[in-house]
């Protein structure tokens, strides 16, 4: 156990490792979110109440299911960034946070095109649309902090704390929105939360949901591979892969 | 002097207790302040003059002022705290005062809570008693003027250690304050939602008991997590320096 | 100071061997002490011991690391490798009983500005120990600061703001030392009363660490010498 700890805060060790893994999540996550978006788009049933508009879902909601995780994933590369000290895990803090930002967005941007046709206006203060906006405040908070401390280990555990605590309140923010929310308007309609979807529907949405985790987990092997790189210019291996590479 | 001989190296066994400790550093900050008046007086004057924008920015009508007075005044009050984080640690920083409370014997998170106490003492507070005068000032009813300073007396020392947390971490960066506001900001959107829905629901005339319970576990919260938070970063913080 | 109390027996230091143990065993131990900072290896393979009746000091060029070596034995900053050892234990797990037993003055010495000697040397000693006013009071006199007692230390030259700081080196219980350019801003008799006291001090068993610019010369003085940091 504790070798394979050892061994996963061995950034070389995981470069290769992510080499191997990257292939498959990159053809499995492509796959699934081509059938899904397919499957989604263009043959599930139209809503009966939203028409054709509804089928932003399939891009909206894992989206906006991703960008929470991310944040959560984080939260747990925090905590072995406090606790044992590995490199890795704030590779991986710095390396997605941006990647969470971006879904967050495109959480917010796929909301907003589906709140035009579904409430008439781009942009409503609903309690999910406040939390994501939030959210994206939670992940800009992080990505500064992390550009604003040049010293790599001061930096990776100053952030790791703002991460945790952003963790804990993520919760409080979400009640208190909601809240807040019923207070000021009486709840309507609700932009994910259908009574009962039938299964041509939610089974698509399932594909582009774990599709897009797969794209994710690419993704971030990529971006940590580049700053494993970055970071570790000066030693040995670095340098040979990149000889190797170059001849 | 035999007794002096070996003096050097023998263990200090003298414990100060926490409580002191906490006690010496609380009354070192107010007395600091006190020897520098204008600045306990600028966040005040700050919470004044953007209440003051409202009624000219926005509209100066009675009905206006009484739907949105509550919540001008918690942003305003929100505002000023966050203004005046900067100099939670600051100082203490430049001079190496902070250096020395890391090195006291005690558990650090207790003399931060100090710290931080002081801080709402010469911020907080005095924003809560002002704040009567402008809730006249912007047409609240007694009763919901009377809900508003309570939610502030428990409203602002969460402020005050939430944002005790960003000061910490942002310590000895350039351009600290913006990036402060940035980090700060969205953790107090939950106080300030409650802060103001408590007082709304009181102008409804509903009961307002539960919500001053919630933002009361709000504080105890606060109390009881952020001093950790914050005392892990100025280690961070101090470290890098 | 009553320093022949039942140190022994005192509950809060258990192990006992310490106050019975000889001179020799060493308060700090620096094993392959290294470390990097923003790219560059300031250094590595560190080993040395601080024992007590010591003086240590450490050289080196502008930039070489000396003041984060400070940093680091004082326990401010953690961005090392290594082990460094209390009394034959790893630091980290006794860091209450370190810090109770060492004092650090660094560049910045603790010196509030708006606070008179007297508040700033009280605050400075309230977490640390219990000392009357007029102990105090004589510290203050001792680094030459009678008659300032109750000015603004902003008002102070910054040689007489240093000396506020080192006021507390004359009622200070703790074994180890660790003073960052001690010397700087203290004029010609200053720096031979705080070099008497230092000597004094150190043939009194207590261990100083010291870095400075100034012409140190001390007999039986360690020396830890720092590159200019190489880079890798």
């Amino acid at each position: 156990m504790w070798q394979f700890f050892h061994k996963l805060g061995s950034p070389k060790w995981f470069f290769g490792i992510a080499n191997r893994l990257m292939p498959w999540l990159l053809w499995g996550g492509a796959a699934l979110l081509f059938a899904g978006l397919i499957w989604g788009l263009a043959f599930a049933p139209q809503d009966y109440l939203q028409g054709n508009s509804y089928r932003i879902i399939f891009i909206h909601v894992p989206s906006a299911f991703l960008a929470q995780s991310v944040y959560i994933m984080m939260a747990v590369a925090a905590v072995v960034t406090l606790v044992w000290r590995m490199k890795l895990a704030d590779v991986f803090v710095k390396s997605v946070a941006p990647v969470g930002a971006v879904l967050t967005f495109l959480a917010l941007f796929t909301g907003a095109v589906w709140g035009k046709p579904t409430w008439g206006t781009w942009w409503i203060w609903d309690a999910r649309l406040t939390s994501m906006l939030i959210l994206l405040f939670l992940y800009f908070g992080v990505i500064a902090l992390g550009a604003a401390i040049s010293d790599e280990k001061s930096s990776a555990r100053a952030v790791a704390v703002l991460v945790l605590v952003g963790v804990v309140n993520i919760p409080i923010i979400k009640y208190s929105v909601e809240w807040w929310n019923t207070l000021h308007q009486p709840a309507t309609f609700k932009l994910t939360e259908k009574p009962s979807m039938p299964a041509e529907m939610w089974v698509p949405l399932l594909l582009s949901v774990l599709g897009l985790y797969l794209i994710f987990g690419w993704f971030a092997c990529l971006r940590m591979q580049t700053e494993i790189l970055i970071r570790e210019r000066r030693t040995r291996w670095v340098k040979e892969l990149v000889l190797a590479g170059r001849s | 002097m035999t007794s002096d001989t070996r003096a050097g190296w023998r263990p200090v066994t003298e414990a100060v207790g926490s409580v002191r400790a906490m006690k010496a550093v609380f009354l070192r900050d107010l007395k600091a302040a006190f020897r520098q008046r204008q600045d306990l007086l600028n966040p005040l004057l700050f919470f004044i003059m953007v209440v003051t924008l409202f009624p000219l920015g926005v509209s100066p009508e009675v009905s206006f002022l009484q739907q949105a007075g509550s919540g001008i005044l918690w942003v305003a009050a929100l505002l000023s705290v966050l203004l005046s984080l900067d100099h939670l640690f600051r100082h203490d920083y430049d001079d190496g005062t902070l250096e020395q409370l890391v090195l006291q014997p005690q558990p650090l998170f207790l003399l931060v809570l100090a710290k931080v106490a002081a801080h709402w003492v010469l911020t907080g507070l005095p924003l809560v008693l002002l704040a009567p005068v402008l809730g006249i000032m912007v047409h609240l009813d007694g009763n919901s003027i009377g809900v508003l300073c309570l939610t502030l007396l428990i409203g602002t020392p969460v402020l005050s250690l939430i944002g005790a947390i960003g000061a910490a971490l942002t310590l000895g960066l350039r351009s600290a304050g913006v990036l402060l506001s940035l980090l700060i900001i969205p953790l107090y959107i939950p106080v300030l939602i409650f802060g103001t829905g408590t007082v709304a629901a009181a102008g409804d005339g509903a009961p307002v008991g539960g919500y001053v319970a919630l933002m009361g576990a709000f504080l105890v919260l606060a109390v009881t997590l952020a001093p950790f938070a914050s005392a892990a970063a100025l280690r961070i913080s101090l470290s890098n320096a | 100071m009553g320093a022949e109390l039942n140190v022994h027996n005192a509950g809060v230091t258990p192990r006992c061997s310490r106050s019975g143990a000889l001179m020799s065993e060493p308060l700090l131990q620096a094993v392959n002490l290294q470390c990097e900072r923003d790219d560059r290896m300031l250094f590595r393979d560190l080993s040395f011991s601080i024992l007590p009746g010591t003086l240590t000091r450490v050289e080196g060029p502008n930039g070489s690391g000396k003041t984060t070596l400070l940093r680091i034995l004082a326990g401010l900053n953690d961005a090392w490798s290594g082990d460094l050892l209390w009394f034959g234990q790893p630091r980290s797990y006794q860091r209450e009983e370190f810090v109770r037993n060492m004092l650090y003055i660094g560049h910045r010495p603790g010196i509030k500005p708006l606070l008179t000697p007297m508040e700033n040397l009280r605050a400075l000693m309230a977490g640390r120990k219990t000392v009357s006013d007029d102990l105090l009071g004589q510290a203050l006199a001792g680094t030459g600061l009678a008659g300032f007692e109750d000015v603004p230390c902003r008002r102070l030259s910054a040689g007489q703001q240093r000396r506020v700081a080192l006021a507390r080196l004359l009622i200070a219980d703790e074994p180890l030392w660790i003073l960052d350019e001690v010397f700087t801003a203290i004029d010609i008799d200053g720096v031979a009363a705080l070099e008497t006291l230092l000597v004094q001090r150190a043939r009194d068993g207590g261990a100083i660490v010291v870095t400075t610019h100034h012409d140190l010369q001390l007999p039986s003085m360690q020396r830890i010498t720092l590159g200019a940091g190489d880079d890798f």
